[in-house]
């Protein structure tokens, strides 16, 4: 059993620290669909989380109500150890919790550095007349975020596209602006949505190196959700699987490997 | 210099300052458009509104008077004071913020993700009403405005066109002064929205919804500045239309102009407002001097609308919008 307030080494000697994230017993229901039945979970300070299942498991669900995009019916959300009141999408990133999207959800008319500067809004707090005199701490605000986003921008290998229009990236190159906007606010917690869905090998191996880089460099927790079983038994210090909205497994990815609850899911199971 | 083209001259210069009074209309459309995707019918009202609220502050005029006076039976029409007109003008935007948090709190709150079409209805709805309170609470009667703008013939360019030309041309102050702050307004709200960080989370917004949420941008407070800032031009435009030709219901008529700036300009850019404003000015005094005579005059009230059609012909976007193209 872990222990809530240690934490614990992973497999290849980082130090893992305390509970971040809970979520407690959360059910969400559609209407009359169950998307999620009853789950519990935590992430913990500098993990890579994964949440992993088959179609319609409920995963996306899952990171929605995280994000604050979905609100359950049941259940408790803690952050940082305290309950989270229900709060609106915007001010759950106001707390530090940055998101990437499945289909991705980045500013189609503006360029690549201005995307990645809409990161930066949440730390902004000049007033408007600082900012129409451009004095002060408007001018240093504008220039300490204008370093952190090319500081990111460096680190995820874009400067060649600094300020193409988003429109006219490839799909590959989209993502991966998307997650450097998430960066770029320097989030307590990023979630993934399906970071590497619809890519080709090469463009995945690229982004698995993004994500354990970004892990080994800030220090950011990481949920993210993912298809690829390869992908994610490499990446993940701990794997959530569900499977029609409810928890068949938790643990590390070798335990999950070895689990026969999620293998039947996975594999089908004969039913006699 | 021909006569002809002398004449010629001075009625575009006198269609460039009409023109600008129409892209100031077509600018609080597109605002609201670009941020949230609706169609803002009400736009002429709310410069009518706006106009009649800040006659009314400025003339101390009591509020719903006549319903007051009806059911009490009371006799009150003013307060007796007068307001100066910067005081005042700013009175009239605090009340253009209040309807703009009334708007999106009553209404638009409760139609996120509706039909674009429901949306225009909403509009549609909201600008009667809107007509209806201003008539209920400032009265219905044509009433002057004054805020202190220069009015009448501008001497100076008269008397120097005179000495070139040997004919004085014939431009208004007001047209000059509307003229500039119509350039400073745009200059400001291109700042604003490409500087500063209320007018990126703007843009934000207007691009992707989800998108905008993810990166801690709230909608709501987005969509009532917008608001707000439509207000304010509705604001600048009512009392440019209502200097010159009094403050009179007519006002929200001017909204329909609008439309064909908007249909040339597109209904996406703020560039586009401005020159499709001044495209439809010049076109509209410059077709009504040369054709207007041949074919009985008049031509200015048809003129904007047949070349809006003919754009929505061949260039349905407009000038500056964005082309929009469906994939398969």
């Amino acid at each position: 059993m872990l222990d809530q307030t240690e934490g614990y080494v992973t497999e290849d000697g980082r130090k893992i620290g305390g509970v971040v994230m809970e979520m407690k017993n959360i059910t969400l229901r559609f209407g009359g669909v169950v998307a999620i039945k009853d789950i519990s979970f935590d992430i913990r300070q500098g993990e890579i989380r994964a949440i992993i299942g088959p179609n319609g498991a409920g995963k996306s669900s899952m990171l929605n109500v995280i994000s604050g995009f979905y609100v359950p019916q049941e259940g408790q959300v803690l952050f940082n150890g305290k309950p989270r009141p229900q709060m609106r999408p915007y001010e759950v990133a106001q707390q530090g919790i940055a998101r990437t999207f499945q289909n991705i959800a980045l500013f189609e008319g503006m360029s690549v550095l201005d995307n990645i500067m809409t990161g930066r809004l949440n730390k902004m707090s000049s007033s408007i007349f600082s900012q129409a005199i451009w004095r002060g701490k408007a001018e240093r605000e504008e220039v300490e975020n204008r370093e952190k986003a090319e500081r990111i921008i460096d680190f995820l290998e874009i400067q060649h596209i600094r300020k193409t229009p988003v429109s006219r990236l490839p799909y590959g190159l989209k993502k991966r602006v998307e997650l450097a906007r998430a960066l770029v606010a320097e989030p307590n917690l990023l979630l993934l949505d399906e970071p590497m869905a619809g890519m080709n090998v090469e463009e995945k191996e690229d982004m698995s190196r993004f994500i354990l880089d970004v892990n080994d460099e800030f220090g950011t927790t990481i949920a993210l959700i993912e298809h690829d079983m390869g992908v994610v038994m490499d990446l993940s210090d701990r794997v959530v699987v569900m499977d029609y909205g409810k928890k068949i497994g938790d643990g590390t990815p070798s335990e999950i490997r070895n689990n026969q609850a999620v293998i039947d899911a996975y594999l089908g199971v004969a039913h006699d | 210099m021909p006569e002809q083209l002398i004449y010629a001259m001075e009625v575009f210069l006198n269609g460039l300052m009409a023109g600008v009074l129409y892209a100031l209309v077509a600018l609080g459309f597109v605002l609201i458009f670009k941020a949230s995707g609706i169609f803002n019918y009400a736009q002429g009202v709310m410069a009518l509104f706006s106009a009649l609220t800040l006659v009314g502050i400025m003339d101390g005029q009591v509020p719903f008077s006549h319903i007051i006076n009806a059911v009490f039976g009371t006799e009150i029409h003013h307060f007796g004071w007068h307001v100066p007109a910067l005081l005042a003008i700013l009175l009239t935007m605090a009340v253009m913020v209040l309807f703009a948090w009334l708007v999106q709190r009553y209404i638009f709150k409760h139609l996120v993700g509706q039909e674009p079409i429901i949306l225009f209805m909403a509009t549609i709805g909201l600008a009667y009403f809107l007509e209806g309170v201003g008539d209920l609470m400032w009265g219905s009667e044509i009433k002057k405005l004054d805020v202190g703008l220069p009015q009448g013939i501008n001497l100076p360019i008269e008397t120097f066109t005179d000495g070139i030309f040997g004919y004085g041309f014939f431009i208004g102050n007001l047209d000059l002064v509307a003229t500039a702050i119509a350039i400073l307004l745009v200059a400001a709200l291109v700042i604003f929205s490409q500087y500063s960080k209320e007018g990126r989370a703007m843009r934000a917004v207007a691009d992707d919804h989800q998108a905008a949420l993810s990166v801690g941008v709230s909608l709501n407070f987005i969509w009532i500045m917008v608001w707000s800032v439509a207000g304010f031009v509705a604001l600048v435009a009512g009392i440019m239309w209502g200097t010159n030709s009094g403050v009179q219901f007519s006002l929200s008529l001017i909204a329909l102009k609008a439309l064909p700036v908007l249909m040339l300009g597109g209904f996406t850019s703020i560039p586009g407002a401005i020159v499709g404003g001044l495209i439809i000015g010049v076109g509209e005094k410059l077709f009504e001097f040369a054709i207007g005579p041949m074919v009985g005059g008049a031509t200015e009230n048809w003129f904007a609308y047949v070349l809006a059609l003919i754009f929505l012909v061949f260039r349905p976007q407009g000038l500056f919008g964005e082309k929009i193209i469906e994939r398969v």
